[in-house]
């Protein structure tokens, strides 16, 4: 067994040989956290008194969450045979939305810890990132975590692993983050097996971006994965792809906080501070290099973010508008990945059409605003980008159903994506079933172990990006998991289905959907409309259209009686109270025509669940 | 009076009001509510503030509730004169509950006499009690008048058995015109109190009970659709399914026959649940009410309102004979309006009366609100040329909402 480091290696004059770069890849529940928690404490950088339950996870929300959503890494000393090592771990994103980000990570490592759940086996996520690291061609080190569990299948789960990766299950380590239990064989198993990194420290500079955060305080900090020379704190940098150059005004290494160092040599990873103030002005994957001696090619594997999944913000109180203004310009700051621009819905107000990388990008989003800047916000259904032609053969690109073309359309196309389901083989046919009504075509299936099974589907992205993992989950008991990749696009017999209330169109309502859901859209929507909304003075026909032909239609009948039959006995007090409390929520109306709609109607119309709130008031 | 409390401010316990208060208070009418909080049974409905018989001991018992009253008739008295407000003779008095009549008549005319001591009473002024028409005899009527009670209102809610089972009353539908009879044959004048709605009451069944009550003459009737409070036995009854649900369309179907019915015999709308045979004879201390005139509340739970001051009593009858008792106010919160608080309760209750409100004096919101709610067949368009706000049939089942469309944003 080591011991704890006695001397650690000192940063920028740390030979290679004794550096190992890795990533912990896990599943989100999988106790990656827990296990980086316990690796910080048995090599002294953080000491045992200051632990803080998942150290690496500054965020509140990934925190309560458990997900990592920005990655970083951390320096730890590790003595083996009598030579003190400098391990870097980078923490990586865990989830799908993230996948670039994940790849820029692995990008930076030699080696990557494969963890995995004694109880649960791999995920599809899992087995995605996994893919993206064997592609970066990192040496895996299989672990199987939480054996303290009494539910764990080590044995089990030690076979699929080595049938994923070739190799004797015998070698698949066997760690509990929780009690520690195996974690310095870990520490040894990376020191010994991961190869060193390679480069040279005399050609000009170059240094891999594989995160970016902004910090109120400090301004952004990138944290980068010098690969070839070195980089020293007060030179002037430039990033290739932009070609804008900054001061280095510090340069060091987290171990976990920051310590600022004389530079960064070949191998080593750490953080730059240049008081710039956007991320991006420091993207992920770009590559940094010194401006007196710059390098004549930038690394490989550079790509800006695209945004998949776009859905309009808005906020409940219209005087919020700034508010949301200011709180988006503030997160972009730290997030690369996020675009937005002002649109204006009749029926929401003044809001936002941002776009996202996934479904979960959304949800973090609109949570943070919420409770970091105490919005209270209405998100109009997910949708992804229609590419539209009209027959003049003009091409309108559509992330916004309202901003349909009325013209002749000659095409649309949707994008694509590759899903893998990984789930229990008992629950095939009901993933097939669910994939099949998802417009979803079968690539193919196989076992993974005797009674896990990974089904491939092409669909259109539009398709899971609403409620198709939730559903996933419920028709599979939980133990279906799905990841996703883009996988170009298709022409798709698409059209708009509008929906007006007296007449009057509700933008926030209307839908791209294929022609054969154009009727189901309907009807639920103008049924979920007439439980939602309130009777008014007036009769109210509900209708939704493609185009001018009405496909489904309800009505709700006027209100006959909206008078308290008597004050009793004088208090006028408690009448005019009811009264003001009535009058605060026209305030939360929001006029379409002539009629109100609460702004609770507008949630629940927006959200997937349609089972509940059937319950009346 | 509904059994839960308003939140307000604290009341002093000498029960003093402001200076404001006595503003222009004698060109103001001022009455006289007197709340009697026992009934032989709890109907099922009721979340009125009232105690059955045994329910209650010491200065809180049905014995000794008269002097009670009367304590607070006189320590009102005393207060309103150290506020600075002049003595004004009442010129309503109104004995509510509960079932007053539940007391021995000698006890309500107790309470009168001493309050017409404490304040005077205006010539032809009204003193109204209302009665079960179980709980009163000739005697006990004629009583009542001698001691200068000048009008009755009897608790018929319905003619129809089924319908005043599930509302738990236990009066006999026979003895309504019996107790007609007497009160008129004391000289009183007569109000029936109906109540429509009540779940398991078909349209007919409610035609029958309007057509019976009409068939006795009243001088006054007023119409409540049933409302279901919270707490009741009612409440609990139709969550657990027992009884069915409330509905609004059933009652304004209801609303729309009582008018009809009512009109067709003579009598006109006042106000939205009330009906008398001629203007003189709608009820002024309700009127009072939704004017927002000066009353003062007596017994436990009862509200008043003096020169934009509101308060309330402590609710349970015990504590509020302990207060009393010791010399102090039976207060458990009020609040003082301001004005623009006062204009909002103005238009709220004004706009329920025949009288309606005054248009000019409305703010741009109402006024802009008028031709929206003539179109909409809410407000009388003839009324309206004569700058008054007077609500339709249909603006009347819709009152709420039109003052929500006339109020200020």
């Amino acid at each position: 067994m080591s011991p704890m480091a006695r001397t650690a290696p000192v940063p920028a004059a740390t030979d290679p040989a004794i550096i190992r770069n890795f990533c912990i890849i896990a599943h989100i529940d999988h106790g990656k956290s827990t296990l980086a928690d316990r690796m910080l404490q048995y090599t002294g950088v953080v000491q045992s008194r200051d632990m803080k339950a998942q150290y690496l996870d500054r965020m509140d929300i990934e925190r309560e969450r458990g997900i990592t959503i920005k990655s970083q890494a951390v320096r730890m000393p590790w003595e083996l045979d009598g030579t003190s090592y400098a391990l870097n771990m980078i923490d990586t994103p865990g989830h799908v939305d993230f996948t670039y980000e994940v790849s820029r990570s692995l990008a930076a490592c030699e080696g990557a810890v494969l963890l995995v759940d004694a109880a649960q086996g791999i995920e599809a996520q899992t087995l995605a990132n996994l893919y993206l690291a064997m592609e970066n061609n990192l040496t895996i080190i299989p672990v199987l975590n939480k054996i303290d569990l009494p539910a764990a299948q080590p044995e089990k789960y030690a076979a699929e692993l080595a049938s994923l990766i070739g190799g004797d299950p015998e070698d698949v380590l066997r760690v509990s983050g929780k009690t520690g239990a195996g974690v310095e064989d870990l520490l040894d198993k990376i020191v010994r097996d991961l190869p060193a990194p390679v480069g040279d420290p005399d050609a000009p500079a170059r240094a891999m971006i594989f995160d970016s955060v902004y910090d109120t305080y400090r301004g952004v900090v990138t944290y980068v994965r010098v690969v070839d020379g070195m980089l020293h704190p007060r030179e002037r940098i430039q990033m290739m792809s932009t070609r804008a150059t900054h001061e280095l005004l510090e340069i060091g290494v987290s171990s976990p906080e920051p310590t600022p160092s004389k530079g960064l040599g070949v191998g080593e990873v750490g953080y730059l501070i240049t008081g710039v103030k956007d991320v991006r002005q420091s993207k992920v994957g770009d590559t940094v290099t010194n401006l007196a001696k710059p390098a004549n090619a930038s690394l490989p594997g550079y790509a800006d973010a695209k945004p998949m999944v776009f859905s309009g913000l808005y906020p409940l109180d219209g005087t919020d508008y700034p508010v949301l203004r200011d709180a988006l310009e503030k997160l972009m700051l730290n997030d690369a990945a996020l675009v937005y621009e002002p649109e204006t819905s009749a029926a929401l107000g003044f809001g936002f059409r941002v776009g996202f990388l996934g479904l979960l990008h959304l949800e973090i989003t609109r949570e943070r605003l919420e409770r970091e800047y105490k919005l209270d916000l209405i998100s109009t259904a997910p949708n992804v980008e229609y590419e539209v032609t009209l027959e003049d053969k003009k091409v309108v690109h559509v992330t916004n159903p309202s901003e349909y073309p009325t013209g002749k359309v000659a095409e649309v196309r949707e994008p694509m994506v590759s899903a893998t389901i990984l789930a229990p083989n008992e629950f095939v046919g009901a993933i097939m079933e669910l994939c099949q009504s998802r417009r979803g075509v079968m690539g193919g299936m196989d076992y993974l172990s005797e009674d896990r099974v990974e089904i491939r589907y092409r669909l259109p992205l539009a398709e899971i990006v609403f409620d198709f993992f939730d559903i996933l989950k419920s028709k599979t008991r939980g133990y279906g998991s799905l990841d996703w990749k883009a996988d170009g696009e298709q022409v798709a017999d698409l059209v708009k289905v509008d929906i007006m209330l007296q007449g009057e169109q509700v933008d926030a309502f209307s839908a791209i959907t294929h022609r054969d859901k154009a009727y189901a859209y309907g009807v639920m929507m103008t049924g979920k409309l007439r439980e939602l909304i309130p009777r008014q003075q007036f009769e109210v026909p509900i209708q939704a259209a493609i185009g001018s032909r009405i496909i489904a239609r309800e009505s709700i009948r006027a209100i006959r009686k909206d008078v308290l039959a008597k004050c009793y006995g004088g208090d006028i007090t408690r009448k005019r109270k009811l009264l003001e409390k009535q009058k605060e929520g026209k305030k939360r109306m929001k006029m379409v025509g002539r009629v109100e709609v609460p702004q609770e109607a507008f949630i629940a119309a927006l959200t997937t669940d349609e089972s509940k709130d059937k319950a009346k008031k | 009076m509904p059994s839960v409390l308003p939140l307000g401010d604290p009341a002093p316990p000498d029960g003093l009001l402001p200076a404001a208060a006595a503003e222009g208070a004698e060109q103001r009418a001022f009455g006289l509510y007197v709340h009697i909080p026992f009934c032989a049974v709890r109907c099922g409905y009721c979340d009125f503030n009232t105690y059955t018989a045994t329910e209650l001991g010491g200065g809180a018992s049905q014995d000794a509730y008269a002097s009670t009253a009367i304590a607070e008739v006189e320590f009102a008295a005393g207060a309103m004169l150290a506020s600075g407000l002049p003595t004004r003779p009442l010129s309503t008095v109104f004995f509510g509950g509960g079932t007053p009549t539940l007391l021995p008549a000698e006890d309500l005319a107790r309470i009168l006499t001493a309050s017409i001591r404490a304040w005077g009473l205006q010539p032809g002024a009204e003193v109204t009690t209302e009665a079960n028409p179980d709980s009163v005899t000739p005697e006990s009527l004629q009583l009542l008048a001698d001691a200068g009670f000048t009008r009755v209102s009897f608790g018929m809610q319905s003619a129809v058995p089924h319908v005043l089972k599930v509302l738990d009353r236990t009066h006999t539908p026979s003895r309504v015109p019996e107790a007609v009879r007497w009160a008129r044959d004391a000289g009183l004048a007569v109000s029936l109190d109906l109540i429509y709605g009540t779940p398991g009451e078909s349209l007919e069944d409610w035609r029958y009970s309007l057509e019976t009550a009409l068939s006795y003459g009243p001088d006054h009737i007023s119409a409540y659709a049933l409302i279901v409070e919270d707490g009741t036995k009612l409440a609990a009854q139709i969550r657990r399914g027992e009884v069915p649900e409330i509905d609004d369309d059933d009652h304004a179907a209801k609303y729309e026959l009582a008018d009809e019915l009512i009109s067709a015999a003579g009598l006109g709308w006042y106000e939205v649940s009330n009906w008398s045979r001629t203007p003189e004879q709608a009820c002024r201390h309700n009127l009072a009410y939704w004017r927002g005139d000066d009353w003062w509340g007596i017994g436990p739970g009862a509200h008043s309102h003096v020169g934009g001051v509101r308060w309330w009593n402590v609710k349970h009858p015990t504590a509020y004979a302990n207060r009393l008792g010791s010399g102090a106010s039976p207060a458990a919160g009020r609040e003082t309006l301001d004005t623009e608080t006062r204009n909002v309760e103005r238009i709220m209750l004004e706009a329920r009366l025949n009288s309606g409100l005054d248009i000019p004096s409305l703010g741009d919101t109402g006024r802009h609100a008028v031709a929206g709610l003539i179109a909409d067949g809410l407000v009388d368009p003839v009324a309206a040329f004569k700058h008054r706000l007077v609500l339709t049939l249909k603006g009347r089942l819709l009152a709420d909402a039109v003052v929500r469309r006339i109020l200020p944003d």
